[in-house]
């Protein structure tokens, strides 16, 4: 593909290299290290679920005990592996043995390697097995029906209780959206922990629980077979528990999740050691259940000025693809975000808001680019709020940006309405069919706004990456780069829950989950 | 629907304004003219439309028209409906609490402060409880502002510490007392069955326990906050939309000085 915008493919090239660096740069603290929530999801998927009398969840129940008695350095497949091999009980039943006070793992005799891998091995293959069916069921709908053509049209739900969600998300599949995502209740990201069951009650979202996740699965297949269209379900693969949501979703066949391998640093204050830990891991098992992440660079412009920062998201995007593609996740599932977040007032704001979408299609042709609506200008005055949605529909069509976050003239004042998503989806696909082909139709000038508009971000980002490069990741976020969020080294939640790895350290699904399903 | 883009019929109505009786205005002086927009959980058919019409006229509207119905799904159906709202407001006779004071520019209030308090003011700001949104206090604390108006960490006389998002009271009300705060902001987006009042009135509670409510100037902001409500809650003020860390700031150290917090 021609560059429309004349880029210089050289400082691509040179903003690409220097984003590898950081990132293997990075992988190899990672790879150094465990965490609480790594740990818990290797329990979820060797199938440890449920909550005790107290309502902990056994995964907790059995890492914190790991964590009391010194044993998590070894990993939790160690400790469970070995008293499988020992007691001939299931992860399950050990871990409510644990819970009972009538099992110390600290206290079972240790077996050998060999032994404990024998224990454990069948158990990680089996629920490997039952992620390659999720793959292959999801892969099947997708040749029954055919996958959609154009940008995946993506609305949110949140109204909190579940059962309502699956009311609104069934109509707004009806209406056309192709993406339905489950919003959080607001502060699950905080919990270190993932909690249980159906739920009824949230703010602003609904709890993430994988009961929750398999209710709305079976309601989007119900109206997907319905309409003769693949729904895809998204959740939040982020906050301190990104890796146990992420093995939840791979069981439960979700198709996105919003991932990003900062954002947690910048905006929840999570400690960054602990999230570039947890989203190595996370992206891993998300790789291989085929799920689609979402990166969260849209939110830098909600604080830092779209026009002044704009290349600060370009070079998260480079930072986000380079770590994914250490955790073993292919471009085609990279959906790399940002936003139109331009302030309307601003001359040529549009040119700009085409410009960078055009750059980020063009630097990362294979990715399904995440683009998110207006927000933080979007007022109470709804007709106005309807326009600048336009506008943006406009620029996802003449770039060919992929998932499409529908947004909402509400925005600002509620969470949508049932009619708020229809009002939406009817702007979307107006705009989308109206222009379909006019992107084909259309050049840049070579010396234009826009070109030069591209350029200079495109070289901001290449410098900023450089620097990033040389004086390495953490001091990068320290000195608050990003969205102009200052986090510090040991600050921030979960720091407690980062653990070196010990030597022999044990986690199967490393290795089971390289490489993908397809 | 044709013969609707004029209005042809006989106005009967009294054309003069009355500022103790007034009505909505479509294009005519007391035409009473209303567009609202609402979904029925019914049927997109004639039945569901008749629905429609009822429910605006229960509104107060006369002569309701359904210019627009929309299947949202079976059994949802959008309606757009015009009408003439029967209702008046008397104009002359409401009172409003609105923050009563002048609005100061950045150069002002730094002028303000040097002169009355001779030190710099400490404001300390956060999204308090669960809400995770900092798009609020960011708009007014963020060294670049929002829409031209810049935030308090530019004030040269203003030492501003925002927080951010999900700050518990209790470590929010530690952290005023350790910097030794003048002014306290709180930020509350999430609105959504009413977190943000039990949120807020945990503050207010926490800090009379304490026994240091009459300590800080005490300041509540979002989309829905007014100043009504902040009153009612036992804050000094609240802004809504449309105000800016000026408004803020202007507020705060008049607040101040009216306490007898200056010298």
């Amino acid at each position: 593909m021609a560059s429309k915008l004349n880029l210089d493919q050289n400082k691509v090239e040179r903003a690409r290299a220097a984003a590898r660096k950081v990132a293997t740069d990075t992988q190899a603290f990672i790879d150094r290290h465990t965490t609480v929530t790594v740990e818990r999801a290797v329990c979820r998927l060797l199938l440890i679920d449920g909550v005790n009398e107290v309502g902990v969840p056994l995964p907790n129940v059995v890492v914190d005990h790991l964590l009391e008695k010194g044993l998590l350095p070894y990993g939790a497949a160690y400790a469970l592996g070995n008293a499988m091999a020992e007691t001939g009980l299931s992860p399950q039943e050990i871990a409510e043995a644990v819970d009972k006070g009538e099992l110390d793992l600290s206290r079972v005799s240790p077996h050998s390697e060999a032994e404990i891998r024998a224990a454990i091995e069948p158990v990680a293959r089996a629920t490997v097995e039952r992620i390659r069916k999720n793959v292959a069921r999801r892969n099947g709908f997708l040749s029954e029906y055919g996958d959609k053509e154009g940008p995946y049209l993506y609305v949110i739900v949140a109204t909190g209780n579940i059962y309502e969600d699956i009311v609104q998300a069934k109509a707004a599949a009806r209406q056309g959206a192709d993406v339905i995502a489950v919003i959080r209740t607001t502060g699950q990201s905080l919990l270190d922990y993932v909690p249980y069951g159906a739920t009824t009650e949230g703010f602003g979202g609904t709890y993430a629980t994988q009961e929750n996740f398999r209710l709305m699965r079976a309601a989007l297949d119900e109206v997907g077979a319905e309409e003769h269209r693949y729904i895809r379900l998204c959740n939040y693969c982020s906050g301190l528990c990104m890796p146990e949501i992420a093995a939840m979703g791979a069981l439960e066949r979700l198709d996105v999740m919003l991932n990003d391998a900062l954002y947690g640093i910048l905006f929840r204050d999570i400690n960054m050691q602990r999230t570039l830990i947890d989203q190595s891991f996370s992206r891993r098992i998300n790789a291989f259940a085929g799920v689609i992440i979402n990166t969260g660079e849209d939110n830098y412009l909600t604080t830092a000025d779209a026009v002044e920062e704009a290349h600060t998201v370009l070079a998260s995007q480079f930072l986000n693809e380079q770590f994914a593609l250490c955790a073993g996740l292919p471009e085609e599932q990279q959906g790399l975000g940002h936003a139109f977040e331009i302030d309307p007032a601003r001359e040529n704001g549009f040119l700009y808001e085409l410009a960078q979408a055009q750059m980020a299609r063009e630097i990362f042709p294979k990715a399904p680019l995440k683009y998110m609506p207006p927000t933080k200008f979007m007022t109470g005055n709804i007709f106005r709020g309807h326009v600048q949605d336009a506008l943006f529909n406009m620029v996802t069509i003449l770039t060919g940006q992929k998932i499409h976050l529908l947004g909402m003239m509400t925005e600002a004042i509620h969470t949508p309405f049932m009619s708020d998503r229809a009002l939406s989806i009817e702007n979307a696909r107006y705009v989308f069919n109206t222009m379909k082909d006019l992107g084909e139709e259309m050049t840049f000038r070579p010396d234009g706004i826009m070109a030069r508009r591209a350029d200079e971000v495109l070289t901001r980002a290449a410098d900023l990456l450089e620097k990033i490069r040389r004086d390495g990741l953490f001091a990068t976020l320290e000195r608050g780069t990003f969205a102009d969020i200052k986090r510090m080294r040991d600050g921030g939640k979960g720091l407690s829950g980062v653990v070196l790895r010990a030597e022999g350290y044990c986690n199967p699904f490393l290795t089971l989950l390289d490489g993908g399903a397809k | 629907m044709s013969g609707g883009l004029y209005d042809m019929s006989v106005k009967s109505f009294d054309r003069t304004l009355d500022l103790s009786r007034i009505k909505a205005y479509g294009d005519t002086m007391n035409d009473g003219k209303v567009q609202l927009s609402f979904t029925l959980p019914v049927k997109d058919d004639e039945r569901g439309m008749e629905a429609a019409r009822q429910l605006a006229r229960k509104m107060g509207l006369e002569e309701p028209n359904v210019a627009g119905a929309v299947k949202l799904d079976e059994d949802f159906t959008f309606y757009v409906v015009y009408g003439a709202c029967v209702h008046t407001v008397d104009y002359e006779h409401i009172e409003v609490k609105t923050v009563e004071s002048s609005v100061m520019s950045m150069e002002e209030v730094n002028d303000y402060i040097r002169s009355h308090f001779g030190r710099k003011l400490v404001f300390v700001g956060a999204s308090t409880g669960t809400d995770a949104h900092t798009v609020g206090i960011d708009a007014i604390m963020n060294r670049k502002g929002f829409a031209g108006h810049y935030g308090l960490e530019r004030y040269e006389m203003i030492e501003a510490y925002n927080l951010g998002a999900q700050v518990e009271n209790g470590d929010f009300v530690k952290k005023a007392l350790e910097l030794n705060a003048d002014v306290l902001l709180v930020s509350q987006t999430v609105t959504q069955k009413d977190v943000h009042i039990r949120n807020m009135t945990e503050l207010i509670e926490l800090l009379e326990a304490e026994g240091i409510r009459s300590r800080f100037v005490l300041i509540c902001g979002g989309a829905r906050i007014t100043h009504e409500l902040a009153k009612e809650l036992g804050f000094d003020a609240g802004f809504g939309p449309r105000k800016f860390a000026e408004d803020v700031a202007s507020f705060a150290v008049e607040e101040m000085t009216r306490r007898g917090l200056d010298r």
